[in-house]
């Protein structure tokens, strides 16, 4: 299968399914319970202990959440683009089957952002959608997302839905600058100087602290649940592979 | 540049056999901005408020209805993989298939837009610009629509999911191209638009035909 | 002397969860005549399309005098004809335009042979007719034709994949397109094809049989 051996060693054991179950299934207990002790902590922190916002009161707490899916939303696009480019040039099973992975996580993320959003919306500006450049944008990704997976629903060959959704996460991405730009322009020429969410002059301590809790706290439940659903689809595609059949005789 | 042309010339010759077909775009076009004063309401002000806009949705709309055409009938009569058996490189043959549907949906389109300008009252100085922005414009959306089209050609329900997959990829040029007539009819300055519409082109016309003809051989290749 | 054309070294493909073939090694050197057979689903036309390039869902290596096939696209496609299950034709198009497209996308095919090579596969006078207008058989022919478009100075070298040819052919052209593969494999072309009829040419010919390479 592998053909030009111009990368380092680790790069081609990554490329087998198998060492890549046994390594994610080595390391998903840690991701997991570091995911749940930043999750819980962060929450705790940040909806009891942080300070409240002088403007907003306490509706600005979500932003404990909001952010972190924001930013997750946008990561897991770019690691789903990524792994779907070395899919394709490295021809690397396991890259496809990781892109295929973060679709729906990364979707989840985009929708739980515009969720959460929205509950912030009402109290900060009095209904529940507003054109802002940022919702927008969420929006839009969470359109690409929705793409994605109706591409990868559509094809009925693993190989070549991989193929074909690698390629149109990199279009995406390629575009996904391009959209921001365009929806920020759009939105100065239209609502000029409106209260956007999360630019705050110079966020005290108390506040960002446990928001970077969380953020890290969602990066390590991005890879747990990245990993399980993996370790997941390593098992299917690979399922008349010897050591595939021999683990689940065993159990 | 000999399979451009090749390409280019057979796929215009073939369109030209077929003239009925050239016309349905264009017909929805018509049809669809005609909704616009039944549905929301014929008050001129009002529409031409809302011209800038509709005519952008709408000739976006008919560009993307003919794309599901672009590649299927190459890809069941199998000249398709023979064209990707050909030992000269793929991307003059992806950008003369882009190219082929512009020239017989975005340009007439881009051509007819002046005339339903006038129906949405939209004023006559800001006509030019939108002329102008269709012409640069359209070519973006034929470029990345193909490679939409090139992903779901070998699927049986193309359709629907060519508009999943590519409306979110027209948004910046909807922003733009809207933009610049919206500009035009308080007369305020287009330059800058149509300047981002061509760049938008020039990066599409650079990138798409790779993506484009990828999505071709992985189509082919099921 | 007969020159190594294709290697191909442990094959593997599946489809549907069904293993089509494992482990499949062999050669092609210049000269042969090599006839796929095998059942239906037995994945003739999968590893037609894989040596052609055209199918990648494939583990093991493919190389065309000396370089895998998908590193070397250009030069292998200028060597090689292929001719697949679709007719290949444009419905819309004349025999003759058909033919001058296919000259100016593969360019060894001569464009000065056309009219030769429409008269070669029985369509001489029908230069002018839109395909759509043509039988099944005859569009097949217009396919054909391609072969007769190749200069013989090219032949040497060089490749036909050929799927099912014989296909909605009469017995009469069943005869001379067999007579045409003979000659190009006598001046160093090599062919790999599937079909269901026996082959009335010997010369050069083998067998390799799929039923024995699957699970």
């Amino acid at each position: 299968m592998v053909k030009k051996q111009f990368m380092p060693k680790w790069f081609y054991q990554l490329a087998s399914p198998k060492w890549c179950y046994q390594i994610s299934g080595t390391l998903l207990p840690y991701f997991l319970i570091t995911a749940l002790v930043l999750l819980t902590a962060g929450l705790v922190w940040g909806f009891a202990f942080a300070p409240q916002d002088y403007q907003q009161g306490n509706s600005f707490r979500i932003i404990y959440i909001h952010v972190p899916s924001a930013i997750l939303a946008q990561s897991i696009y770019l690691t789903m683009a990524i792994a779907g480019g070395i899919g394709i040039i490295w021809k690397m099973k396991v890259a496809d089957m990781v892109a295929y992975a973060c679709a729906p996580i990364g979707a989840s993320m985009a929708f739980i952002a515009l969720l959460t959003g929205a509950i912030w919306g009402k109290p900060t500006w009095g209904s529940w959608w507003v054109w802002d450049a940022r919702l927008t944008s969420m929006l839009i990704l969470l359109f690409l997302y929705f793409g994605v997976m109706a591409l990868y629903s559509a094809m009925e060959k693993p190989e070549t839905a991989a193929r074909s959704v690698a390629i149109l996460a990199l279009v995406g991405l390629v575009n996904i600058p391009i959209i921001k730009y365009s929806v920020d322009w759009w939105n100065t020429l239209h609502q000029p100087a409106t209260f956007t969410l999360t630019e705050k002059p110079a966020m005290p301590v108390e506040m960002w602290l446990p928001l970077l809790v969380m953020v890290i706290g969602f990066y390590c439940f991005f890879a747990s649940a990245l990993m399980l659903r993996l370790r997941n689809e390593i098992l299917n595609r690979e399922k008349r592979a010897g050591w595939v059949k021999q683990l689940v005789s065993g159990q | 540049m000999k399979v451009f042309w090749a390409e280019l010339s057979r796929d215009l010759l073939l369109a030209y056999r077929r003239k009925g077909d050239l016309l349905n775009p264009l017909l929805f076009f018509v049809m669809v901005l005609a909704l616009f004063p039944l549905g929301v309401s014929p008050a001129p002000d009002f529409l031409s408020q809302l011209a800038p806009g509709v005519l952008w949705v709408a000739a976006l709309l008919a560009a993307l209805l003919s794309l599901d055409n672009l590649f299927k009938s190459d890809f069941e009569d199998g000249t398709l993989e023979q064209l990707l058996l050909s030992s000269e490189s793929t991307y003059p043959i992806a950008l003369a298939k882009a190219l082929v549907h512009w020239l017989t949906t975005g340009l007439p389109l881009a051509l007819l837009a002046p005339l339903l300008a006038v129906m949405l009252f939209l004023p006559s100085h800001a006509i030019p610009t939108l002329v102008v922005s269709l012409l640069i414009g359209t070519p973006t959306l034929s470029l990345i629509g193909a490679i939409a089209s090139a992903l779901t050609v070998g699927l049986k329900k193309g359709g629907v999911l060519i508009s999943l997959l590519v409306i979110p990829l027209y948004i910046p040029v909807l922003i733009f191209g809207a933009s610049a007539v919206q500009n035009a009819t308080q007369h305020l300055p287009v330059q800058a638009y149509l300047a981002i519409l061509g760049s938008m082109l020039a990066l599409s016309i650079v990138l798409a035909p790779f993506a484009i003809a990828a999505s071709l051989r992985v189509s082919v290749s099921s | 002397m007969a020159a190594l054309l294709l290697n191909i070294t442990d094959l593997y493909c599946e489809r549907d969860d069904r293993v089509l073939f494992e482990d499949l090694s062999f050669t092609l050197n210049s000269g042969q005549i090599l006839q796929l057979v095998g059942k239906n689903g037995s994945g003739k036309t999968s590893l037609l399309r894989i040596l052609c390039g055209l199918y990648h869902a494939y583990e093991g290596s493919v190389k065309f005098l000396g370089h895998e096939i998908d590193e070397d696209r250009d030069s292998f496609h200028r060597s090689l004809t292929y001719i697949g299950h679709h007719v290949s034709v444009k419905a819309g198009l004349t025999t003759q335009e058909n033919l001058r497209w296919y000259a100016k996308i593969h360019p060894q095919l001569d464009v000065q042979r056309i009219e030769s090579a429409l008269a070669s596969v029985g369509l001489a006078g029908y230069e002018d007719v839109v395909c759509q207008n043509l039988s099944a058989g005859q569009k097949r022919r217009v396919n054909l034709a391609r072969l007769f478009m190749l200069p013989s100075t090219a032949f040497a070298n060089s490749l036909w994949i050929l799927d099912e040819p014989f296909t909605a052919i009469d017995v009469q052209g069943v005869a001379e397109l067999e007579n045409k593969i003979l000659e190009y494999s006598r001046a160093g072309g090599a062919v790999i094809l599937t079909t269901h009829q026996a082959l009335q040419i010997s010369e050069n010919v083998s067998q390799l049989n799929l039923d024995n390479w699957g699970t």
